[in-house]
């Protein structure tokens, strides 16, 4: 059984009369422990996609099925705890909340589980340390390099140990060193932790990271391939 | 999220706005301190209202000339002179009140009187020797008129502590003259200080037989007060019926509608003044709940503006696992956490006023002022301002857990 498979998912948003079809009928399956790369200009409905396999938006019409159970049959409730407990968000714009440490950032979604308080802690320095931010703990947000926010954006992620990580232009923001550490970090995550990860970019070369690519475009599946010369983070420090 | 966790989340999120918070917070500070100001004011004033009334004893009757006004249309005066010696006789016989322990007739009103050159403004009282014993005066130098010298219209006085001070500074008094209407009064006697008895002032009170005030200084032959004393708290009522169809039958009175006097006991007096206080602190109150109203508005306005500027937040919060109700919490913790705080202000900013006021009332003004702090008014402060921090912040923690999560992680 597969992880994640949609089937025929459509999406139209419905702007002041104005409808835009984001998505016109995507079909397709991801095994647990994969690291697909959903590519595509700007407005191929990559972003649209991801929200609706992150259970942050609702598809209009199509079947979409996590675990083999359909997303129709979750309560409000249900899509709050599986987005805690199943699923890592990583975005473009970090979304780290201001006047708040790293540890504290890390640690909030520990607040909405049901993870017994008296690991909390424990939880967190390993969640910072796997990021390589424990120096930089009690720093609050505005103190830190776009490279370390979005490490620490990670390590709030990965800290409920969540079997699917969605990683929304995670490198969009940072400079080519920090990118290149980030897709280290989640290709590390991938391999040695078997997360499964979603990645979304529009660089081939960020792309080339994953295993496989998903090419979107214009709401439809244009390619879906394996990546037959997978970059490795490692090498291109070696370079 | 457990409880703990949410206080933290919402103290924080109040922090992170420090100024605009405390700002907030003022109008339900400012409401809470009117209301306990208003009250605490409130009670104290009932209070004195009572202790003064109780003063002249629960016994007490006062019979006043007249018609009792009714409405603004009554005329109140038009039988002032209607109590005459005739009726004092009549009164004091057992066979028409047998409950009546004693009754003093009693004349005031307000005349210069003289020692040498200094003038002062008396307010005279013309009365019994009983005066000495209903309004509990003794005086400290000297001695109270007696009943020789009623009978002898004697042109004696006794003097209260301000009269004495105005008249005589540090010189002795004591058989000294003063001089009032052009007549010269001994005085026998001088008034410790005594602050206010009931709605008297004693201290600045020229103390005369009731003969003597009637004949030479107000020239009048009638009396402005009848106070009477029942012989037991049981016999209250009694005695006023008795005294009433006394009264009723010397002025040829048969229906009780067209009376030209009133009887008035401690307890209706006690019970309409309460009324007025009451009424007032009601009053003032409901002027104080429109200022926690216009607070709470001014609330969910702030949570509003803060719901949309967080919404990136309420967005992150929603992916990584918030439920709706986590999210309603949170900012409905956060109005009521302000209104509470403003609450609290309010109280012991409330309760340091009145007190305030309580202290300059007795030190300055001289009123026998109790300050009451008021649990009741506490309790009451702190549970309207949660109570309105609940209701107005209810609305913008709706839309803040209402919001879907794209939206709002969209949202720049």
């Amino acid at each position: 059984m597969a992880l994640i498979e949609v089937k025929n998912l459509e999406k139209t948003y419905a702007d002041e009369d104005i409808k835009t079809q984001a998505l016109r009928g995507v079909s397709f399956s991801i095994e647990s422990g994969e690291f697909v790369a959903i590519m595509g200009p700007s407005g191929s409905g990559k972003s649209t996609l991801l929200h609706v396999l992150g259970f942050l938006d609702r598809e209009t019409s199509g079947t979409y099925h996590f675990n083999g159970r359909s997303n129709a049959d979750f309560s409000p409730e249900e899509l709050a705890l599986l987005r805690n407990q199943k699923l890592g968000f990583v975005f473009q714009s970090f979304n780290l909340l201001s006047r708040t440490s790293v540890f504290d950032n890390v640690r909030l979604p520990l607040m909405y589980s049901e993870v017994p308080e008296a690991e909390w802690d424990e939880r967190t320095e390993e969640a910072i340390v796997s990021v390589g931010l424990w120096h930089r703990r009690d720093h609050e947000p505005s103190k830190l390099s776009g490279g370390e926010k979005q490490r620490a954006a990670i390590a709030r992620a990965l800290i409920m140990r969540p079997q699917v990580i969605f990683a929304d232009e995670p490198t969009g923001n940072l400079d080519s060193v920090s990118g290149k550490q980030v897709m280290k970090i989640l290709q590390e995550l991938n391999e040695k932790s078997g997360h499964t990860i979603i990645l979304i970019t529009h660089e081939t070369y960020t792309a080339e990271h994953a295993g496989r690519i998903i090419r979107l475009l214009d709401g439809k599946i244009d390619s879906d391939e394996l990546v037959t010369k997978r970059r490795t983070a490692v090498e291109d420090f070696i370079k | 999220m457990t409880f703990p966790h949410l206080l933290k989340t919402a103290a924080l999120g109040l922090k992170t706005n420090k100024m605009r918070s405390v700002l907030t917070m003022l109008g339900i500070v400012i409401g809470i301190t009117a209301i306990i100001i208003v009250m605490s004011l409130g009670k104290g004033a009932e209070q004195l209202i009572v202790s003064q009334v109780q003063g002249l004893g629960s016994k007490t009757i006062i019979v006043i000339p007249g018609r009792e006004p009714k409405g603004p249309a009554d005329a109140a005066q038009i039988f002032s002179d209607s109590l005459k010696e005739r009726d004092l006789e009549l009164l004091q016989k057992k066979a028409n009140v047998p409950t009546l322990a004693r009754i003093m007739p009693i004349l005031f009103g307000g005349e210069t009187g003289a020692y040498g050159s200094e003038t002062y403004r008396l307010t005279i009282f013309g009365a019994s020797p009983l005066i000495s014993d209903i309004f509990d005066l003794f005086p400290k130098e000297g001695n109270f008129f007696n009943s020789d010298d009623v009978k002898g219209q004697r042109d004696v006085v006794v003097i209260g502590s301000k009269v004495k001070s105005e008249l005589f500074g540090d010189a002795p008094a004591l058989g000294e003259k003063i001089k009032i209407k052009g007549k010269n009064f001994r005085v026998i006697g001088i008034l410790p200080k005594k602050g206010q008895v009931s709605f008297f002032n004693f201290d600045e009170a020229a103390v005369v037989p009731y003969t003597t005030a009637g004949q030479y200084i107000f020239g009048i032959k009638y009396f402005h007060r009848f106070i009477i004393e029942a012989a037991s708290d049981e016999s209250i009522e009694r005695t006023v019926r008795d005294v009433q169809t006394t009264l009723r039958n010397s002025h040829g009175i048969t229906d009780p509608d067209k009376d030209d006097f009133f009887v008035e006991t401690q307890a209706d007096l006690a019970n309409r003044l309460g009324v007025i206080t009451s009424t007032l602190t009601l009053f003032l109150t409901a002027m104080a709940a429109i200022s926690l109203i216009v607070g709470g508005i001014g609330i969910m306005n702030i949570m509003l503006v803060s719901v949309t500027e967080r919404t990136r937040e309420i967005g992150l919060r929603k992916a990584i696992g918030a439920r709706e109700k986590d999210i309603l919490s949170q900012f409905l913790l956060e109005a009521t956490i302000l209104t509470l705080m403003g609450g609290a202000v309010g109280i012991v900013l409330g309760t340091a006023i009145s007190f305030g006021i309580s202290v300059v009332l007795t030190q300055i003004a001289g009123l026998n002022w109790q300050f009451s702090f008021q649990f009741f008014a506490m309790f009451l402060g702190l549970g309207v301002a949660a109570l309105v921090g609940i209701v107005f912040g209810y609305y913008p923690a709706r839309t803040a857990a209402r919001k879907s999560p794209i939206e709002a992680l969209r949202y720049e």
